[in-house]
């Protein structure tokens, strides 16, 4: 029988019941391989259920450094019942299947084309341990201990692992240790260890950190000067604000009173969590707000407002799929157009799409900077994938001689000075922008009135048709101005340079469509790739489009949103842009993206491309 | 009809404490109907406010959507306003407090935009304690889009042109009573004498001071068979008595018997004297409030004046334990813990 046989190169999955505390020990063993110098990208796939249903755990380990999903499995450890005939069928001809032998496996579901691991866990457990929920808890180590032996993982790292995850707590040390070591004596007695695929110790990882993108936004709003948080509880986006709130009871607390230099209020629904960040940017805060897909829905009437009122507001969407509760603990990047055109009337708001977890962490930081100096509503596009799995990451860094913009504000002195009158919309520096003031900083000068219904240009309520288009012409302008200060696309080109064929990618599709580029490359094809990282898209993209003849558009959603927004503003003719979609709710593969493109290449699919040129002065 | 106030002071105008008069207190000219109740509030707000010697800069005036919504426009020229969306004036004034503990908070908003849209955020506001002065126009109807019933409208009373009203009316003072609001007032729009000091002890209370105040729609529901116009308020009006406030630097002087006042102390240390006229209120429980609330109403009468207040009552800041600078003027020196910090989180990452 065939055997896959890998150094540091496979995929793992375990296959766990929601709620049995598999979590941290699937955890444990991820970790082990990061500290023995591989890459790896470990991804949750959990239902939304707080206890009993199926929930997996992937982990791709690549020594290149390859992150994104690879597609299918080469070794299944399986501990639940219930998807165990589906968790078969995954396995890659070769494959290994990790089961709990305590129960002999039933016969129908075998299969002659992988190799079977049977370890008797609950068997192992209840020798050991008397306590039920324990005889729980410890299988999962057990497993741990038995891939050890399988794998070739250093016993080592795992002990670390555990002295550092029950630091203060070390009477949990020795149980823990114990349990790795049952698992790892089962298998090494009972199998060649190691089996076909296995790791070896390597320098792959650097300086990397392993950190979920959530828990990196948050340390972005920190370090971006954040006081005020407001939001209502939401998957994927909770664990924003969660750790925001951890971080800055050990950051921001002053030591002389004690007192916080922070608030953040759990608010009654996602309309009051954008009100309150609104208010509070208005008056001068920096505050933020983080969500989903439903509550972007809500949110969008005061996004509205807050566009056409100028208030700075920063917004983390951590995207799911939808719509409406769709599949809530599932990825996708569906919000791409609720979020470029909230709200009724003519909108549009400034988009950032982080696609690793220092991303998220500058992005966020810098969507302060923007949403002040624009005085606009700024979105940060994360996704689940990203923001609730631990992701390999360049650490964080900060330069201690950075700024705050806190963009065009008049203080007293200034207004003191002014011998004209003060008016908010007025475009004095001709880039749209206008000046505001504080409340409660003069006592006779710089007040205004904020309102969503049109105005002049000294704040004043007026329907006058003329002062409401100056007013939207020069919020264009303004438009213009951001295309300046979004963050640049990220261009990759082909090594050999003048390839035909572009792919367009944001977000979290980059890990899966660098390895898709690679594998193309090996086959002879030159593909150049543009990461699109802010809106309204930078000039660069036009430019892209028109020097591509044939350009991929890669989407994590069902009606191509990103591509309708190229469409939309890029003056691109849609047949120009072709589609990669990825909407079944897992992160898209790089197997995935490669079989598209060739079969594009190939001709197998459909239309001949009419590629028109676009004429440089649409750029 | 201009919409230009003349700049023109006389300049022996009477000034405050702070050198102010009367007319830095005013707004825009209001473009309300003629004689609508709202306007009689702003009036107030500003007689109020001139009357504290409160910086008109300190003050943000924060409102919905609606007729109410319209009338911070029409009071305090320099201080600056916010009219945000429909009932989610509580949500912006929560943020804005946030941001800056140091201004003086005037939300005002309507019936239709505190008791439908907005009754979600009114409940929350309150249950959050904000410092802020919270101001109901109540007029029982919709002014802006022609006199529907607002859901304060009282059952049987009708509008202009409309039909009985067949629901239950929500009683809002009685609702922020039952929430927990830590100040709780009714009053009229056509009596200053009541509303005024009422207005200044709302302002001067620490927490969420509430005031339902019946305001006739002069337009749309100012007739005989609106229990909110003029007429029937007048009418049927009933005060839990006089309510006299002293600022602090005043000297605190006693001008009625004892027994038949009742004297509260505000944490700015200024007092408010309530003179009772019915000896059943006790200003201290909800539920002496409550019940002479629904026992006026069994009686067809409105009960107008200070209804409750607890005076150690904890704000919003206090309950978070914030800063005591506002957030709004801390710099990177507190915010920003540098790249130290950071690169021990980078390690423990690792």
């Amino acid at each position: 029988m065939k055997r896959i046989e890998a150094v540091n190169d496979f995929v793992i999955k375990f296959a766990n019941v929601n709620g049995t505390g598999s979590a941290s020990a699937n955890n444990m063993f991820a970790k082990s391989l990061f500290r023995m110098g591989l890459p790896i990208s470990p991804k949750n796939i959990f239902p939304s259920n707080i206890q009993g249903l199926p929930t997996w755990y992937e982990v791709r380990v690549n020594e290149k450094g390859y992150l994104g999903r690879r597609g299918g499995v080469d070794m299944m450890v399986c501990m639940n019942p219930q998807s165990m005939a589906k968790d078969i069928q995954e396995v890659e001809p070769g494959g290994y299947f990790l089961y709990d032998s305590s129960k002999p496996l039933d016969l129908r579901l075998m299969r002659s084309d992988i190799h079977f691991i049977g370890v008797p866990l609950k068997d192992l457990c209840q020798r050991e341990y008397s306590d039920a929920r324990q005889q729980q808890l410890f299988r999962n180590i057990i497993y741990v201990g038995a891939l050890s032996a399988l794998l070739d993982i250093e016993f080592d790292v795992l002990t670390g692992l555990v002295s550092d995850q029950f630091r203060g707590k070390e009477k949990l040390i020795t149980p823990n240790v114990r349990a790795l070591e049952i698992g790892y004596h089962y298998a090494a007695e009972h199998y060649q260890c190691p089996i076909g695929i296995r790791v070896e110790r390597r320098d792959a990882v650097g300086d990397q950190i392993l950190i979920d993108g959530n828990t990196a936004a948050s340390l972005g709003a920190i370090y971006g000067g954040a006081t005020v948080a407001a939001w209502y509880p939401i998957t994927p986006s909770t664990s924003v604000v969660d750790g925001f709130d951890k971080y800055c009871k050990r950051l921001r607390i002053d030591p002389g009173s004690g007192n916080k230099n922070y608030a953040i209020v759990q608010a009654e629904d996602e309309l009051a969590a954008i009100g309150m960040v609104i208010g509070a940017s208005w008056n001068g805060a920096r505050a933020f707000t983080a969500t989903s897909g439903p509550g972007i829905s809500l949110m969008s009437e005061f996004l509205g407002l807050a566009y056409f009122a100028e208030i700075p507001t920063v917004l983390i969407d951590v995207q799911r799929a939808g719509p409406s509760t769709g599949m809530p603990t599932r990825t996708q990047q569906s919000d791409v157009l609720a979020c470029a055109y909230a709200s009724h009337g003519d909108t549009k708001h400034v988009l950032l799409f982080p696609a690793t977890p220092r991303e998220c962490f500058e992005m966020t930081a810098e969507a302060f900077d923007l949403a002040e100096t624009l005085q606009t509503p700024v979105i940060m596009l994360s996704d689940l994938d990203l923001g609730m799995n631990d992701t390999m990451s360049p650490p964080l860094v900060w330069d201690d001689k950075r700024e705050y913009q806190r963009g065009k504000v008049f203080n007293e002195q200034q207004l003191e000075a002014m011998s004209e009158r003060f008016g908010r919309y007025l475009d004095i520096d001709d880039d749209g922008i206008p000046y505001r003031t504080y409340p409660g900083t003069h006592p006779n000068k710089g007040a205004f009135f904020t309102r969503g219904t049109s105005r002049d240009e000294y704040a004043v309520y007026t329907e006058d048709g003329d002062a409401y288009e100056k007013n939207m012409q020069r919020l264009l302008k303004k438009w213009d101005t951001a295309k300046n200060l979004v963050p640049t696309p990220e261009l990759i080109e082909a090594a050999k340079g003048g390839a035909k064929v572009g792919v367009i990618h944001f977000g979290t599709s980059r890990n899966a469509t660098l390895e898709a580029v690679d594998s193309l490359a090996a086959q002879g094809i030159a593909v150049d790739t543009l990461r699109v990282r802010g809106f309204p898209f930078h000039k660069s993209v036009d430019a892209f489009i028109e020097q591509h003849d044939t350009v991929f558009v890669v989407d994590q959603n069902r009606d191509a949103q990103m591509r309708t927004l190229l469409v939309n503003e890029c003056l691109v003719s849609p047949r120009d842009l072709i589609s990669i979609l990825n909407y079944n709710g897992t992160p898209i593969s790089a197997r995935k993206i490669y079989e598209e493109i060739t079969m594009v290449l190939r001709g197998d699919n459909v239309r001949p491309l009419h590629k028109k040129k676009i004429a440089k002065e649409s750029v | 009809m201009t919409y230009i106030r003349p700049a023109f002071r006389h300049p022996e105008l009477p000034r405050n404490d702070l050198g102010f008069t009367r007319k830095d207190y005013e707004g825009a000219i209001s473009t309300l109907c003629a004689g609508c109740g709202h306007d009689s509030i702003s009036a107030a707000i500003v007689q109020a406010c001139f009357e504290l010697s409160i910086a008109p800069h300190k003050v943000a005036k924060l409102s919905g959507i609606g007729c109410s919504s319209k009338t911070p426009t029409y009071f305090l020229g320099n201080s600056h306003g916010f009219n945000s969306v429909h009932g989610r004036m509580p949500s912006v004034a929560t943020g804005a407090n946030l941001a800056n503990r140091d201004l003086i908070y005037v939300g005002v908003s309507g019936d239709g935009d505190t008791a439908s849209i907005g009754m979600g955020q009114f409940t929350h506001v309150v249950r959050r304690n904000l410092n802020m002065m919270y101001v109901v126009e109540n007029n029982g109807c919709y002014g802006l889009t022609k006199g529907q019933d607002s859901a304060t409208a009282d059952i049987g009373s009708a509008s202009k042109k409309g039909e009985p009203n067949p629901f239950e009316p929500i009683d809002l003072a009685s609702i922020a009573l039952q929430l927990g609001a830590t100040f709780v007032a009714r009053s009229f729009s056509g009596d200053r004498d009541q509303l005024v000091p009422l207005i200044k002890a709302a302002i001067s209370h620490r927490g969420f001071a509430f005031i339902d105040v019946i305001s006739p729609c002069v337009t749309f529901n100012n007739n005989p068979k609106s229990t909110k116009g003029y007429e029937h308020v007048r009418d049927h009006l009933a005060a839990t008595g006089t309510v006299d406030y002293v600022p602090f630097k005043h000297e605190i002087s006693t001008e009625y018997e004892q027994g038949q006042s009742k004297e509260v102390t505000l944490h700015d240390g200024s007092v408010v004297h309530l003179h009772k006229a019915d000896p059943e209120l006790n200003l201290n429980s909800r539920r002496s409030a409550l019940r002479l609330i629904k026992d006026y109403k069994a009686k067809d009468q409105i009960l107008t004046g200070l209804l409750f207040m607890d005076e150690d009552s904890q704000d919003l800041h206090e309950i978070l334990g914030t800063s005591k600078t506002p957030l709004r003027d801390l710099g990177a020196a507190e915010l920003c813990p540098g790249q130290k910090v950071l690169d021990k989180l980078n390690e423990s990452l690792r």
